[in-house]
């Protein structure tokens, strides 16, 4: 995994509980570790509401200009996010917003993004409409990639249906995955899932790929 | 029902309305609704129908009200502001009976407000906000599943009594993901006969075959408009008596009862299990109609309750009126609320419950 990965998608495949997730995760190896929310697009659930509870793991939590109370969809973001993009020490997970219109802002950080201690990744739902096909992903994956100029580098498979999800919604989603990074001839980076369906999934059916537990930081109990 | 999909409330909202028949829309951006506006405008006219932009919520509703009263099954969305302004033709809407579906994405009020989920609407949706004797059956999911089917049986019931009915959600409901399965997609009546033959009131065109259709609003005789009134007003009455729905959760032993709709239910639910694992007996009354209020899930409340707490995200308790109303003093009534956009958490019901309690 690079110094600073850029964890991009459709809307509701995942990225801000992928985001945290990865970030608390990446806390445990290293000491300089920062999560960028440049989630403009939507006004709710976005990884910043976790703030707290990053910044008490010691994990420094970058976003708009105003604060997290905040909550308009307003495109302010502030200029220290520059910060963990600059300074090597750090190990960022950069949270971009659902869809092509959300990663644009990506570009006016681009230069840190083309250097070669960073990456881009796509993350598939596949029980999501618009990304339960072949066709469906390409586009949106190529939408993201026109957008920013970036190239993607590699695909998760975080197919799920929150609390529903079993372990045949996860090999579903690796099978389009994988005819995806086939025709792209893009790695399939990791899977994940919900940790109660941890066992039932076998890495041999995902072609040895890493399953890995998601847990649900984003999401209160009472809408699970 | 279509095999299970992970969707957004906004975007499950207009693909319900699209398979209930739904082929008009008409809207103004607001959020948090709008993924509503957003998808109608790509998928409508695939399924044959027409979306338009208006350039405000008022123009909106009375694009709507010509499409409806031509026959076709046409919905509206916003959030709380824009369905205030709407008010006005939603009054005229009822006065001549035309039939429509609306669904407010309630936010954070009073004028434009925030743009976080709230319930302060309650009285603005149940109540009327426009003027003169009518009346609009509201519905309020607390789940995208519920939602959906709400939606779907709202432009049947709405035909069915030829009024608006609204379908009051919240940032909450809209604004999240959950597993949906979609009812399944009906045709849409389309083409004057077809819709003649649904819908005989509707403004087809007389084509010198029958009388003309003439929809009026304005009564200079005002003896003439009593009597109107009197003819149309035997639905209310009967969507009393037969629209009034709710759900019950532990009301068996309880000796506290949580009255909550929407996406505040769901918090509740969570607080009567914390709270029955130290002992004190919850249950609730959730309202699934909020016009017709569902006053006969009160009537069978038993000697067992001592209390009653209405939890809502309103200042004034707006659905707390409607409980005090419907008990007429029989127990004690008090409130758990938030507002403003702010939330509810289930620890927070807990220790407020228990304050009004007065236990440890």
């Amino acid at each position: 995994m690079k110094r600073i990965r850029i964890i991009t998608g459709h809307y509701g495949s995942g990225k801000s509980e992928l985001s945290v997730n990865m970030v608390t995760e990446l806390k445990k190896q290293y000491d300089k570790v920062a999560i960028v929310d440049l989630d403009i697009a939507n006004p709710y659930f976005r990884s910043r509401e976790r703030q707290d509870m990053m910044e008490d793991m010691g994990i420094e939590v970058f976003h708009n200009s105003f604060g997290y109370d905040i909550t308009q969809d307003l495109p302010a973001l502030s200029a220290a996010i520059k910060k963990p993009l600059e300074n090597k020490d750090y190990h960022t997970i950069v949270d971009a917003g659902g869809d092509d219109s959300g990663a644009r802002v990506l570009n006016q950080f681009r230069k840190y993004f083309l250097a070669d201690d960073c990456e881009m990744i796509f993350v598939i739902n596949a029980n999501r409409p618009e990304t339960s096909t072949v066709s469906g992903c390409l586009h949106h994956l190529d939408a993201i990639q026109v957008e920013t100029g970036l190239k993607v580098d590699g695909i998760i498979n975080n197919t799920h249906l929150l609390s529903e999800t079993s372990a045949a919604d996860i090999k579903k989603g690796y099978k389009l995955c994988k005819e995806v990074s086939e025709l792209l001839d893009i790695p399939i980076i990791g899977s994940y899932c919900n940790e109660k369906i941890l066992n039932n999934i076998k890495e041999e059916e995902l072609d040895g790929i890493e399953v890995t537990p998601i847990h649900l930081f984003m999401r209160p109990s009472w809408l699970q | 029902m279509s095999e299970k999909q992970l969707l957004k409330g906004n975007e499950a909202f207009a693909k319900a309305a699209i398979n209930a028949g739904c082929r008009y829309y008409f809207g103004y951006p607001i959020t948090p609704q709008n993924e509503v506006p957003e998808y109608m405008s790509r998928e409508l006219a695939n399924a044959g129908g027409a979306f338009i932009q208006a350039g405000s919520e008022l123009e909106a509703v009375n694009m709507a009200y010509g499409a409806a009263a031509s026959g076709g099954r046409v919905l509206l969305s916003s959030s709380s502001p824009g369905i205030a302004l709407m008010q006005e033709s939603i009054s005229l809407l009822s006065s001549v009976e035309v039939p429509i579906v609306l669904i407010n994405v309630m936010r954070g009020g009073p004028g434009i407000g925030s743009i976080q989920a709230s319930q302060a609407d309650y009285e603005q949706v149940t109540k009327g906000g426009g003027n003169g004797d009518y009346h609009t059956i509201v519905f309020a999911p607390s789940s995208i599943q519920e939602a959906c089917d709400m939606i779907y049986h709202a432009f049947d019931v709405a035909d069915e009594y030829r009024n608006p009915v609204i379908v009051c959600a919240d940032g909450t409901i809209g604004q999240m993901m959950e597993p949906v399965a979609l009812p399944e997609a009906k045709e849409a009546a389309m083409g004057d006969e077809a819709i003649a033959a649904v819908k005989p009131w509707a403004l087809t065109g007389h084509k010198n075959k029958r009388e003309r259709h003439a929809m009026n609003s304005v009564w200079l005789q005002q003896d003439l408009l009593e009597n109107y009134i009197d003819e149309y007003w035997p639905k209310y009455e009967k969507a009393e008596r037969e629209l009034q729905d709710w759900e019950e959760v532990m009301l068996d032993d309880a000796e506290v009862v949580f009255v909550a709709y929407g996406s505040t239910s769901r918090v509740a639910k969570e607080a009567i299990q914390a709270l029955r694992a130290e002992g004190i007996k919850v249950g609730m009354i959730r309202p699934k109609t909020l016009w017709p209020f569902p006053a006969k899930a009160f009537e069978k409340l038993g000697d067992n309750v001592k209390h009653v707490i209405s939890v809502e995200l309103s200042k004034g308790g707006q659905l707390m009126h409607d409980v005090k109303y419907v008990l007429g003093g029989k127990y004690p009534v008090s409130l758990i609320n938030r507002y403003g956009g702010m939330l509810l958490d289930p620890d927070e019901v807990v220790a407020r419950t228990k304050e009004i309690l007065e236990v440890k």
